[in-house]
């Protein structure tokens, strides 16, 4: 059954992009979630159609116009959100509506474009994914992956305390923008496989299942990569098999996989206080840092 | 001890939102002191401190940290922060030793793994606020006391010479309180410089050496600690006169 699956060209590559989502949307997503702009990878995602849109109206690949407007509506929403008092949520909201209007109106003025266009966009069309698809998601992912553990140990103290961040001379724009631009990749990565609209869903929802789980950074984002490269990958089976829509089957299964986390992670919790109960002095952790 | 203060401001104006919190502060803070700043809310103790260390830029008159304006002082590793803050955790939970670890942030170089004075340092910090036996748990599940502590033991994390606290005691019981300065006690017996931010001195008051009051954005009293140190200061400010307060602490003549 699984070799059935790998045997078309199509599945492979399809395989492949969803792995690479699966992997690099939750990576980012812990420290998104962490900084409390859960909603980010929404607004930017909001932003990306208009840079599809804008591939529509140039002729060029829309995977490329929408890595360069999501990163500059990033780094728009990172501007917005570092000067205005309002606060992020308010500048991602802003961002929400200008990214779909400008999409909408962008794809009308491209030849033969209408809103059917950027149906795929929206909710995803991993079937379709070429071989010269495969080379920018997986550049872009090395890159995240890589843009983490470089300056993972920088990030966490900046979404963890961005005050904290400056008092200890940290580049706290600089830093602020690399969170923004690689979010901004993510969603383009993540585009074709899951959607425009469920991108974020990939970036949080894992996380926010792994820290049922979990009482640190680290162990979260490790586990939150593992359940969704699960989820991606159990989506698509599921798609093949069920003939559903591949990016609605992996947003399910994660979320199915949260309900199940935030069960057990009571279960867990309740164990714990029994075990700390009967025994007063807690074991010392080994140490668990960031990279 | 060399000459360069730790902490110096000159006519230091700060504006917020047009408003002005600080009114021409003037503060040297000598090498080794430790300083607390007093006052009432809203008389820009934090504004002062977070000025101090070039969080708050000034609208006019000068700051140096060791000597070197904020935005070109690039020894952070020397300055250890308390902000003030109830809550020491993000969006995701973070262990107890991820968050006291994250304080050693400047002193570690990337892609480079924990050596063992990272890890004997952080050791060191857990102990000292008490928390060694907590370090596998989350932040998010302590107490507020507790949070509090583990913002100490990052700051002391770093190894600063320099440790500068906003508000340590709130929301903090009278237990902790007597540890906070048992901790702050040890930390300037080394030497190190330590600026605080207080709404009243507590248990704190053996330690401090010097005190500023601060009253609408300017300085109304610069000496020993105030006697008196359990009554809220900013209810009798009236009390705090270098005359009694020296008769307290004789240990404060030292700083002067």
């Amino acid at each position: 059954m699984i070799a059935e699956l790998f045997a078309l060209d199509l599945m492979r590559y399809a395989l492949i992009a969803s792995v690479l989502v699966g992997l690099a949307a939750p990576t980012v997503g812990t420290f998104i979630v962490q900084r409390r702009l859960a909603l980010l990878g929404d607004g930017i995602g909001h932003v990306a159609l208009t840079g599809v849109a804008l591939g529509f109206l140039t002729g060029t690949s829309p995977l490329i116009t929408a890595v360069i407007v999501a990163a500059l509506g990033a780094v728009a929403i990172e501007f917005v959100r570092a000067r205005a008092r309002t606060g992020g949520d308010v500048a991602l909201a802003l961002l929400f509506y200008g990214g779909i209007a400008g999409g909408v109106l962008l794809i009308g003025l491209a030849p033969g474009g209408s809103s059917g266009t950027l149906l795929g966009y929206l909710f995803g069309s991993i079937s379709s994914v070429t071989v010269a698809d495969l080379y920018v998601i997986g550049g872009l992912a090395a890159l995240v992956l890589g843009v983490v553990a470089v300056f993972g140990r920088e990030l966490f103290v900046l979404c963890q305390d961005e005050e904290m961040a400056r008092a200890s001379g940290l580049p706290v724009r600089f830093l602020s923008l690399v969170i923004a631009v690689t979010a901004a990749l993510t969603v383009v990565i993540a585009m074709r496989v899951v959607g425009l609209l469920l991108v974020s869903a990939l970036m949080v929802v894992p996380v926010a299942a792994a820290q049922q789980l979990s009482r640190g950074f680290t162990a979260t984002m490790l586990i939150a990569m593992v359940l969704g490269v699960g989820s991606a990958v159990a989506g698509l089976g599921t798609s093949f098999y069920a003939d559903v829509a591949p990016g609605a089957a992996i947003v399910l299964i994660a979320l199915g996989t949260f309900i199940v986390c935030v069960a057990a992670g009571g279960l867990v919790r309740r164990l714990r206080a029994r075990a700390a109960a009967q025994a007063p002095v807690p074991q010392q952790q080994p140490e668990t840092m960031v990279t | 001890m060399n000459d360069i203060p730790a902490f110096e401001m000159i006519d230091g104006h700060v504006e917020l939102d047009r408003r002005p919190v600080l009114r021409g502060v003037d503060l040297r803070v000598p090498a080794g002191e430790v300083l607390t700043v007093l006052g009432p809310n809203g008389s820009g103790k934090s504004t002062l401190v977070r000025a101090l260390l070039g969080l708050v830029r000034l609208t006019s008159g000068s700051v140096t940290v060791h000597g070197t304006p904020p935005t070109r002082f690039r020894d952070w590793a020397r300055i250890g922060y308390v902000p003030q803050r109830l809550s020491a955790g993000g969006g995701v939970p973070a262990t107890v030793r991820e968050v006291v670890a994250s304080g050693r942030v400047a002193r570690r170089r990337r892609l480079r793994p924990a050596s063992a004075a990272d890890r004997a340092a952080v050791n060191e910090a857990l102990a000292a606020v008490g928390l060694s036996d907590r370090a596998g748990e989350s932040v998010q599940e302590l107490s507020g006391g507790q949070q509090q502590r583990v913002l100490i033991a990052r700051a002391l994390a770093g190894e600063p010479d320099t440790l500068v606290l906003d508000e340590p005691t709130a929301g903090v019981d009278a237990e902790n309180q007597q540890a906070l300065a048992a901790t702050l006690g040890e930390v300037a017996a080394r030497g190190a410089t330590v600026v605080l931010v207080a709404h009243e001195l507590g248990p704190l008051a053996g330690v401090v050496t010097r005190s500023v009051v601060l009253s609408d954005g300017r300085v109304v009293h610069d000496g020993p600690p105030p006697v008196v140190a359990t009554a809220p200061v900013c209810e009798h400010p009236q009390v705090v006169t270098p005359e009694t307060s020296l008769a307290g602490w004789p240990g404060a003549r030292e700083a002067r």
